[in-house]
């Protein structure tokens, strides 16, 4: 079975027999692809609703009754772990990956969709797993989402009483799992199933990226998936691996010996290069997006992909910077602070080569090039905070406040996010036939905008303050002044906006999906193979009975000479039309 | 063009709003005062590049806007500006790295002549203790801890007899005095944060970390802790009292010894205060985490049973060593259960509470 070969003889495709097989149980790289993006999402508004009780709370203090300081904590947890692990991760690779790898690289499907299909369901299960929690006596667990032991696993925490610990530490270890089966086939089709001239230096951006994360969770995973393994035995076979001599409850614990610093280093080898499996995503959304948007070639495709490269690397040694004052041996900070600050300079190339694009461009102001802009606005704001917290003397003063609240949700929640939905714009169309309401995508940006700006603007300045996170309630604290708690409120106000706001996109996606202008095959003028396929959207096996040969970069824009502006990967130069 | 009014907007907020915000560094307390020149370092870097950069997007949107039939400038690499961006960043993290591991080095290097204090966390009260005339800490081991041996201290170890123990959290420290704390806990991960005096370090069991700082103006501060503790993390609230040195020895004078707290008879406060009970249950009639204590002796309580008791001698023991068994209506079952506590400690703390109500 040579996938490279032009001819669709010899190559044997699943194929589905009924609608089960064509629906539910599918083997299609695309049909999974949109399992998984509304697995996440239903899952995501379920953590966003959760972050809304968290902001009912923090702005109108006791209003609610039924939230109380151990249920506070727990919608803290899960809410962290729910949008980290369960929406963005599986959206982005589990999502995008399985809808763009093959569709970009011009072959039919993933390497192994049958292990594909596996992976999406254990994902499922991993989500069912996760839910069930919310239903177990005393709750979800209420460690906070990076599960520190001892708090984690003893009785007295939120949740810690009941299963809930257990069932996380289980749904993390089966998305584990899923994330194994699904990366491995990323990683092999990638390598092995490009169409004919598909180099990999003629990949699109966004594969690149994906590639990369998938290799960063691929080694980053096990480091989870060990430590919470140890977690469980600590829980329920009482052995010690993290768990030191414990008083608690008056009595002497029956732990000793064991280190509570070692889980966070293996949590955190894990986090770390997390942060980059839901960036580098991101990163590779923008760079597709923002280059058909403004009519031009992405500017310095080399050093493009070198840099993630570098990133991908370096994002490896540089997870301690979340342990400066954790207690760890103080002179690891001077080198995983300067591997950290390190780390900002391939970003910045990153940065400067999306807005080097714009440079002498033809910008489109079409939705997904607003989501764009946005994104460069809001991640330069988070990324540059970042080198406040990396810094690590510049970390001690700033560290478990509010503007680590605001750094990391405006970094890896708000710019991921704006990404997202500008993605998500821009392939519906691909995915549907159809295009989405350009009003409505409207209203929806500008409100999620604004709104998540002046959500997590202000925080930093009250992380200045001192106003430690993670506080269920501030008032018994004389330095944290009435003005914050006003803040608060305000800040509870835009959430509630900016949470209501994102049902305008669901609206506009199930409505469009009817009522929505039929799209042309290619309607923002791509190079890239995906709007090439024969049929809009493309059918089952992509390509029809020929594969597509690749001939060019996917980014060849006004290129001089040439009548139309884009000049499509599969096109060979003989074929160009001449101005 | 609506796009490029409200980004220029949010832009030049972002930085006029330094000049302006309500909230700021709480007013510097310690020697720390570098770590706020290092943040003021970053926000200025940081600050040039952000209005840099996102003015060069917003010029760009406002110079090269969609034209049909036009074609935008071919131009896929320019090594010669990509390297010298390169260089041009890589001077800016220098300049940001520098202070910042200058900065460091000054916080992990522990002044050889400082006063030294040990903090023990333990959800969720603060306790201290100074290792005494003779200068050395006794020997303490987590297998020793008990109601009445709250730091798990050695009673064969000579050197711990004269250790004094700071039990109630508040502690004092003296003015222009390096002190050095060794930090430890009892239970699980403590944050020691006072946001005045900028440093901060965690409290890990079955471990030591350490922090320094020197107090440089008088008054008294909250300690905050800044590592999620559990239920109860919000309500960690400790004190510490910067004294001059004459107020401070007085004080120092006034504390008990290791020798001395052992041999006192079941006191109902000090236990109270010791096991942490007080960060839930507030002595002044406060709603906390858990009902308030006081003027509650003989009345009723509703239960989450639905079941209402008289607040009786046996209620608040049952409740001591078995919470779950009666839950007061309207609070979270997340009480841990005592259930090693003697009798003699029982009947002290029951009638300590029972003093609350008179």
């Amino acid at each position: 079975m040579d996938q490279n070969s032009a001819t669709y003889e010899g190559q044997k495709m699943y194929d589905p027999k009924g609608w089960w097989d064509t629906y539910v149980f599918s083997q299609d790289h695309k049909v999974i692809a949109l399992q998984y993006v509304c697995v996440a999402l239903a899952i995501g508004l379920t953590g966003m609703f959760l972050s809304l009780l968290m902001r009912m709370q923090l702005g109108f203090p006791g209003l609610f009754e039924s939230i109380d300081a151990g249920s506070y904590y727990q919608d803290v947890t899960m809410h962290g772990m729910i949008m980290v692990i369960y929406l963005l991760t599986a959206l982005f690779l589990g999502g995008f990956g399985n809808y763009l790898i093959p569709l970009m690289l011009g072959c039919r499907d993933m390497a192994f969709p049958f292990v594909n299909m596996l992976s999406f369901w254990m994902y499922f299960l991993s989500v069912i797993i996760l839910v069930a929690s919310f239903f177990v006596e005393s709750g979800p667990t209420g460690a906070g989402w990076t599960l520190y032991p001892p708090q984690s696993i003893l009785e007295g925490t939120p949740g810690g009483d009941g299963a809930g610990i257990i069932l996380m530490l289980a749904s993390l270890a089966v998305f584990i799992i899923a994330f194994t089966m699904g990366g491995l086939n990323y990683i092999t089709t990638v390598l092995q199933s490009r169409a004919k001239g598909m180099t990999l230096m003629r990949m699109p951006l966004i594969i690149w990226c994906i590639f990369l994360a998938t290799f960063l969770g691929l080694l980053a995973f096990p480091a989870l998936l060990v430590g919470a393994i140890m977690l469980i035995f600590d829980r329920v076979l009482e052995t010690s691996f993290f768990m030191p001599e414990i008083f608690k409850g008056g009595e002497v614990l029956d732990y000793g010996g064991g280190s509570p610093v070692l889980f966070q280093h293996l949590f955190w080898f894990f986090g770390h290069p997390e942060v980059y499996i839901i960036a580098l995503p991101a990163f590779g959304i923008i760079s597709e997006l923002i280059s058909v948007h403004a009519r031009k070639n992405i500017f310095g495709y080399n050093m493009m992909v070198w840099a993630l490269i570098a990133i991908a690397g370096i994002a490896f040694i540089v997870w301690a910077h979340h342990m400066y004052v954790a207690g760890m041996n103080p002179y690891l900070g001077f080198f995983f602070a300067t591997t950290t600050l390190i780390i900002a300079v391939p970003t910045a190339i990153k940065v400067y080569n999306w807005v080097l694009t714009l440079w002498n461009a033809n910008i489109k102001m079409t939705v997904p090039m607003l989501y764009c802009l946005a994104f460069l606005v809001t991640f330069l704001n988070g990324g540059l905070t970042g080198l406040f917290l990396g810094n690590v003397a510049v970390d001690v003063p700033l560290s478990d406040t509010y503007f680590v609240v605001g750094h990391f949700h405006m970094v890896m929640a708000v710019s991921p996010v704006l990404a997202l939905y500008g993605g998500l714009y821009h392939w519906y169309p691909s995915v549907t036939g159809r295009m989405l309401n350009d009003t409505l995508g409207k209203i929806h940006f500008w409100i999620t905008f604004i709104g998540t700006y002046l959500i997590y603007f202000p925080m930093h300045y009250i992380g200045f303050l001192g106003v430690p996170r993670r506080y269920y309630s501030n008032e018994q604290y004389d330095f944290i002044p009435q003005s914050v708690a006003d803040l608060n409120q305000f800040i509870t106000i835009c959430a509630l906006i900016v949470g209501l706001a994102q049902f305008i996109l669901l609206y506009n996606f199930i409505v469009s999906l009817k009522k929505g202008a039929i799209a042309s095959k290619n309607p923002w003028g791509a190079c890239t193979l995906e709007w090439q396929a024969l049929e809009s959207p493309p059918g089952h096996g992509n390509w029809g009975e020929q594969l597509p040969v690749v001939y060019r970069w996917p980014y060849e824009y006004g290129l001089p000479g040439a009548k139309e502006d884009f000049i499509p990967q599969n096109v060979p130069d003989e074929q160009i039309v001449k101005a | 063009m609506a796009f490029v009014i409200v980004t220029a907007i949010i832009v030049i907020g972002t930085v006029l709003w330094n000049f302006v915000s309500p909230w700021w560094f709480s007013p510097l307390a310690s020697n720390w005062g570098f770590l706020d020149t290092t943040i003021l370092i970053s926000l200025v870097i940081t600050g040039i590049a952000f209005v840099l950069i996102s003015a060069f997007i917003l010029y760009c949107v406002v110079k090269f806007p969609y034209r049909e039939g036009h074609k935008s400038e071919y131009e896929p690499e320019n090594a010669a500006l990509e390297l010298k961006l390169t260089i041009i960043t890589t001077i800016g993290v220098i300049a940001l790295l520098a202070p910042g591991l200058y900065a460091w080095k000054l916080y992990v290097e522990l002044p050889t002549d400082a006063l030294e204090v040990e903090g023990v966390g333990q959800q969720w009260v603060w306790s201290y203790r100074f290792p005494g005339e003779d200068g050395v800490y006794g020997n303490t081991s987590g297998r020793l801890f008990s109601s009445k041996n709250t730091f798990g201290l050695d009673p064969d170890d000579p050197y711990g007899q004269d250790d004094i123990l700071i039990r109630g959290g508040e502690v004092h420290l003296p003015i222009n005095n390096k002190i050095v704390f060794q930090l430890r806990s009892k239970d699980v991960l403590h944050d020691f944060y006072v946001p005045q005096f900028r440093a901060k370090m965690d409290l890990v069991p079955g471990q030591q970390s350490n922090l320094w700082f020197e107090p440089t103006v008088l008054g008294t501060y909250e300690v905050a802790c800044a590592e999620y503790c559990g239920t109860g993390h919000y309500a960690m609230r400790g004190t510490v009292v910067v004294d001059t040195q004459e107020d401070f020895d007085k004080w120092l004078a006034e504390q008990p010894t290791f020798a001395e707290t052992m041999n006192e008879g079941a006191n109902g406060e000090q236990i109270v205060q010791t096991l942490g009970c007080v960060a839930c249950h507030s002595i002044d009639g406060s709603d906390g985490i858990g009902p308030t204590w006081r003027d509650t002796y003989g009345t009723n309580r509703a239960l989450a049973s639905g079941e209402t008791v008289v607040i009786d001698d046996d209620y608040i023991k049952t409740s001591i060593v078995n919470p779950m068994s009666q839950i007061a209506e309207g609070y979270a079952p997340v009480m841990p259960a005592y259930a090693t506590l003697s009798d003699e400690e029982l009947t002290a703390i029951t009638d300590y509470i029972k003093t609350l109500s008179e």
